[in-house]
């Protein structure tokens, strides 16, 4: 036998085949629309968070996800539930505490990577077809080894659900009490969406009881790992559910409160 | 060695060299390196693809962890009353002793097998076996298995390796065909072969070979078996100089797919039956009532209410009849489809989603459901599946002694498919995986133990120089396409040595085998040496050829029907037949058929059988003083 | 039946192209069934690997229309009237010859890797696991190491040099089965795999789970816990600083 301590690289080449890729499919289309669909959202959320109005309808205490916590001098003193402490600043968006976090949430989310790891950096950008780069290093240097930071940027985003939540039971409110309106409905939906997305979410999976080597040991946290994988098995959906969710519940409150629409009410 | 000559040969040298990297020979060659030998495992294709991996089932072993009441004197008897009494009856006794254990260590290898509550290895039921008693993952026990062996290899190449020893103390070589055994003096010195990708030559001295190379389907054409199946180990031994025995023994699997054409003969698991799957004629007939034969009344459900209530309760129930062994379920197919009660494409109906809730057979039968799902666009869960009878095992092979898996040739030894005796006339389902890890490790461990006491042989260049003439040959012929003589070999089989056999027909197969004798040698090969399928299935064409004749000829000298043979002109068993192995040789290259007596048990494993049991397949003075008469010839139903 | 064109790429290290074949398709064939069909009757010698041709030993893996396929599983009626059908080989691993490609890769990578530890305290038979303690692991034994993932795992398919740092995602499925064997007794699975298997190379783009005939969920299944796990040992943040501050060696791993 010979032995030979070459590497792998000097070997004999690989086939010959003059097209780059034979993919006769519309491989195209998934990257294209990812590259819109993101590109489209970061638009309108750009948009919004420098904005500073519209975020909040007193009458009904709704406030957009976009400014929660509101936690600016800018912001309305009701619609600030936790406190104003950040300068009033035009380049400072009203909710600059969370919105970092929850953008690092998303940004280093197993399934966000996928999707513009593909589209908008080609590295590949379909299966079988070849990188846009020369050079790949993945995920092992700097800044993509930051990556590895997703899990406590999930307790974060936990927390800020859980700040979506109470916001979204605060909104139960008219000028005579309790109420409840179309607004209502879309809050609640909103976090209902965020808490499918961010429970989902692999590094949720593995707190939950991913890390365990003995589920059997571990009855509850078993179970809670189930669900959190039911969830997880539809991140991709979860993901791009709760952006248009965003989006419009943002956009509803922005109507309601710049007086476009008048919220259709139930009670109160 | 150099790449650039193709004409250079490569020498090598082991003391065991195990032909063949399927279960049986992996198996061995832990075996012979644990015990400090030298080992070379050729294997025909890539390491890890052997067609063990094609098992589904699980392998048979008397562990006892799902009815405490199995052990291995119940797994013996099954396997004889499988097997129609003419198994060599200590091969089925250690296989049974044994068993358990192999299995065992396989855990301490890395698989891991479904588990029962107590968290033991779960087992489960199967055609033939009284007590559930296969050893599963799913129903892709085969690839559990290989790929353990797989693995466990690496790991003492890797030992091998952290202790400072040389890569060539353990070698697996792939895709790499044997085409020739060197003899000396009666003995075996070395093997001669090509590597598939360059058709480069290769010679291995080695005072020690085991022949693990599986069986010989691919010669038939409805069959579940691979390319690999070509019988080259029953040939290479042949014509070493070995004997063949019960060559006429092939056993059916009962259901193979046969829609769409391209699928025909794919197997489809005995687990389907196991878990609750039936089987139905075109009318909706649970038909496998009307076809159990007297020797198995006592075990079988004769209604469709109590073979339900045995999935439940065993031990107060009787066994369905889509459990019986193979051979009764597969003729049973063949009846109701030749009585015009057949499925639209000519097989019968297998139904489990009538029978089992859609989730349970994604999870016991998850292989099936996808091989249905995306080879025959069929919903398993929804509809039921047709199948019919196809090529799957030969019980025939290389006639070994039960211990140390020798064969007739000194420092030639065999395991797994390739020898015979173990199984008798019909193997039972789940014995296979367990024949292959039980008498893989005795090859290897009495090879290892020849090899220590022989000295390291040498290789004349001229019998290397034959070897590479004769394996040229193809190239320098002007005759036909291989390809097609395949197929003509194929059809002969198919349609004349099939799964119902009459006298005249196998008269007729030997004659045109016999014109297809020099059509084969003349055989011809295009384009170059280097990853050619043409050439290589020129090279196994003679071996499929021989084990063809072996098959035929003692097909037509056994006038009775048992297990695997079915003689439509000699119904039923002969019990002076069950004396009797038909042993196959080579002289001037020539298949000759001998007698010869099968081993009788010993009193103990006698004692085993209840005497009226024992009656129904045995001349009265071979199971000692009968009260009553039993009767000579069993009628099969 | 049906007549339909057929490009084979032919050839060896030293080239070779698109040979075409006009060839007869019948109804419920496979595109093997196809190869097979032009290897008998106008080129015996066409390289092609294969061996089951039912899915299960991972033999026939080639490129169909420019997607990593076994060709036993793929039926032909996936392909549209009059489309063509392109078959070439794999475009990861060096060509041997026509559709036959040498994936020694594959095993080398595998031979580096530390294989089971068995518990030193258990003997053969003493055993006891729990079926929910072994699924997770079952799932990637069913691996039949077609290495289609490995082939089209862009990491090694776009960068011949990421070949030696890099394991692959069937290696990954390797490792994360060990770590989460019940009684695999190695506790260093997820540092090897980290340092010496590369798994910071994936950036769990997941064409290796599309591709994968048996199913397997090896991103979302294997690669990601893997990630997760090594996150925990060793990137999280309190556990770095905490490193940082006092100088301490890596973090113990979680054998619970």
């Amino acid at each position: 036998m010979t032995t030979t301590d070459e590497p792998a690289v000097t070997r004999s080449p690989r086939a010959a085949i003059k097209a780059r890729n034979l993919r006769i499919d519309n491989w195209r289309r998934g990257p294209i629309l990812t590259v819109l669909g993101i590109t489209a959202w970061v638009a309108y959320a750009t948009f919004r968070v420098f904005y500073q109005g519209d975020y909040w309808v007193a009458d009904y205490h709704y406030l957009t996800p976009f400014y929660s916590p509101c936690v600016s001098d800018g912001c309305v003193p009701d619609s600030a539930h936790f406190g104003r402490f950040l300068p009033d600043h035009p380049l400072l968006p009203y909710a600059a505490l969370s919105l970092p976090f929850l953008l690092a949430f998303r940004l280093t989310c197993y399934y966000y990577r996928k999707a513009y790891y593909r589209s908008f950096w080609l590295s590949p950008p379909a299966c079988a077809v070849p990188d846009g780069h020369a050079k790949y290093t993945g995920e092992t240097r700097f800044p993509l080894i930051g990556q590895n930071l997703h899990r406590y940027f999930f307790y974060l985003a936990v927390a800020i659900s859980l700040i979506n939540t109470y916001d979204a039971i605060l909104a139960f409110r008219s000028p005579d009490g309790f109420g409840l309106g179309l607004g209502n409905l879309v809050l609640t939906a909103n976090v209902v969406l965020l808490w499918c997305y961010t429970l989902g979410c692999h590094s949720c999976r593995h707190v939950m009881g991913g890390r365990l080597k003995h589920f059997s040991k571990h009855p509850v946290r078993y179970r809670l790992w189930t669900i959190s994988s039911a969830l997880n098995g539809r991140h991709m959906m979860w993901a791009w559910i709760t952006l248009a969710s965003l989006a419009l519940t943002d956009f509803y409150v922005m109507a309601v409160a710049a007086g476009w629409i008048t919220d259709l009410r139930f009670v109160g | 060695m150099s790449d650039n000559d193709i004409n250079e040969v490569e020498h090598l040298a082991c003391d065991v060299l195990v032909i063949g990297a399927g279960g049986a020979g992996l198996r061995a060659a832990v075996e012979a390196r644990l015990a400090g030998k030298s080992v070379i495992v050729i294997s025909k294709s890539l390491f890890g693809k052997a067609h063990t991996v094609m098992a589904e089932g699980g392998a048979a072993a008397a562990m006892g962890n799902v009815n405490a009441n199995d052990n291995w004197q119940v797994h013996f008897r099954d396997t004889m009353r499988g097997g129609k009494f003419l198994n060599n009856y200590r091969m089925a006794e250690l296989h049974a002793q044994e068993a358990p254990d192999r299995i065992w260590e396989l855990e301490t290898y890395g698989a891991l097998f479904d588990r029962t509550p107590e968290g033991k290895i779960s087992q489960r039921n199967f055609g033939g076996h009284e007590y559930p008693r296969l050893a599963h993952v799913g129903d892709r026990t085969g690839l559990e298995l290989i790929r353990t062996l797989q693995q466990k290899l690496v790991s003492l190449q890797q030992d091998d390796e952290a202790a400072g020893e040389s890569e060539s103390k353990l070698q697996v070589i792939d895709e790499t065909t044997i085409t020739e055994l060197f003899i000396e003096g009666g003995a075996v010195k070395g093997a001669f072969g090509y590597r598939r990708a360059t058709g480069g030559f290769m010679a291995i001295a080695a005072p020690a070979i085991v022949l693990a190379t599986g069986g010989i389907g691919r010669s038939f054409k409805v069959t579940s078996n691979s390319w690999e199946y070509t019988g080259d180990g029953h040939a290479l031994a042949l014509r070493a100089g070995a004997k063949l025995i019960n060559m006429e023994f092939i056993q059916f699997h009962p259901t193979g797919m046969v829609w769409p054409p391209s699928v025909r003969g794919i197997l489809v698991t005995e687990s389907v039956r196991g878990d609750g799957g039936v089987l139905k004629n075109s009318a909706g007939e649970r038909f496998m009532f009307d076809y159990i034969p007297e020797v198995f009344k006592a075990q079988y459900a004769d209604n469709p209410e109590e073979g339900d209530r045995w999935y439940t309760d065993p031990d107060h129930n009787r066994r369905p009849p889509e459990l019986l062994p193979r051979d009764e379920v597969a003729r049973a197919i063949n009846s109701e489809v030749k009585a015009g009660r057949g499925s639209e494409h000519g097989g019968v109906y297998l139904d489990i989603a009538s029978r089992r809730d859609a989730e349970t057979i994604r999870k016991k039968l998850p292989s099936m459901y996808h091989q249905f799902k995306e080879l025959a666009d069929v919903d398993i869960t929804a509809e039921p599946m047709e199948v019919g009878p196809t090529c799957h095992y030969i019980m025939g092979g290389i006639e070994v002694d039960a211990d140390t898996a020798a064969s007739a040739v000194a420092g030639l030894f065999a395991a797994g498919e390739v020898s015979g005796g173990m199984h008798g006339s019909n193997r039972l389902g789940g014995n296979s995986l367990s024949d292959l890890l039980v008498f893989g490790k005795r090859a290897g461990e009495y090879a290892a133990a020849h090899a220590s006491g022989a000295e390291s042989p040498k290789l004349t260049e001229a019998e290397i120089a034959a070897a590479a003439e004769d394996a040229l040959r193809p190239f320098g012929n002007e005759g036909e396409n291989p390809y097609a003589l395949q197929s003509a070999l194929q059809a002969v089989n198919g349609r004349l040595v099939g799964i119902i056999r009459k006298a005249g027909e196998l008269e007729e197969a030997l004659t045109e085998l016999a014109a297809l004798e020099s059509r084969i040698a003349n055989v011809s090969a295009s384009g170059g040496r280097a990853y050619n399928p043409g050439w290589h299935l020129a090279l196994d064409l003679r071996n499929m050829y021989v084990c063809s004749v072996a098959t035929a000829k003692a097909a037509l000298e056994r006038d009775e029907s048992r297990g695997g043979h079915t003689r439509e002109d000699a119904p039923g068993m002969d019990p002076e037949w069950r004396k009797i192995n038909l042993v196959a040789s080579l002289e001037d290259g020539e298949v000759r058929l001998t007698r010869q007596d099968v081993p009788a048990m010993t009193p103990e494993l006698l004692g085993l059988f209840e005497t009226a049991e024992l009656s129904k397949y045995m001349t009265a003075d071979e199971y000692g003083t009968a009260t009553t008469d039993p009767s000579t010839t069993v009628e099969e139903a | 039946m049906s007549t339909r064109t057929f490009r084979v790429w032919r050839g060896d290290a030293e080239g070779g192209e698109l040979a075409e074949f006009d060839v007869a398709v019948n109804e419920g064939e496979v595109v093997l069934d196809v190869v097979h069909r032009i290897q008998a009757e106008q080129a015996p010698d066409l390289a092609v690997r294969w061996n089951c041709k039912a899915g299960k030993c991972g033999s026939c893996s080639a490129e169909v229309n420019g997607m990593p396929r076994l060709m036993c599983m793929t039926r032909m009626n996936l392909f549209a009237d009059g489309e063509p059908v392109t078959i070439t080989p794999l475009r990861t691993f060096p060509v041997v010859r026509d559709l036959v490609t040498d994936v020694s890769f594959n095993y080398e990578k595998a031979r580096e890797m530390p294989q089971f530890a068995p518990p030193a305290d258990l003997k053969p038979g003493e055993y006891r696991m729990q079926q929910v303690d072994v699924e997770r692991s079952q799932e990637f034994r069913k691996c039949i190491e077609c290495f289609l993932c490995q082939n089209t795992c862009h990491v090694v398919r776009d960068h011949e040099e990421n070949k030696p740092p890099f394991s692959g995602p069937r290696l990954f499925i390797r490792a994360a089965e060990l770590d989460m064997h019940p009684l695999d007794a190695r506790d260093d699975r997820r540092e090897a795999a980290q340092d010496e298997q590369g798994l910071g190379y994936c950036n769990i783009t997941k064409c290796c789970t599309e591709v994968c005939p048996e199913h397997i969920h090896i991103t979302d299944n294997a690669i990601i816990p893997m990630k997760e796990r090594v996150a925990g040992d060793r990137y999280d943040p309190l556990v770095w600083l905490g490193r940082k501050i006092f100088r301490k060696g890596k973090a113990p791993s979680a054998t619970d």
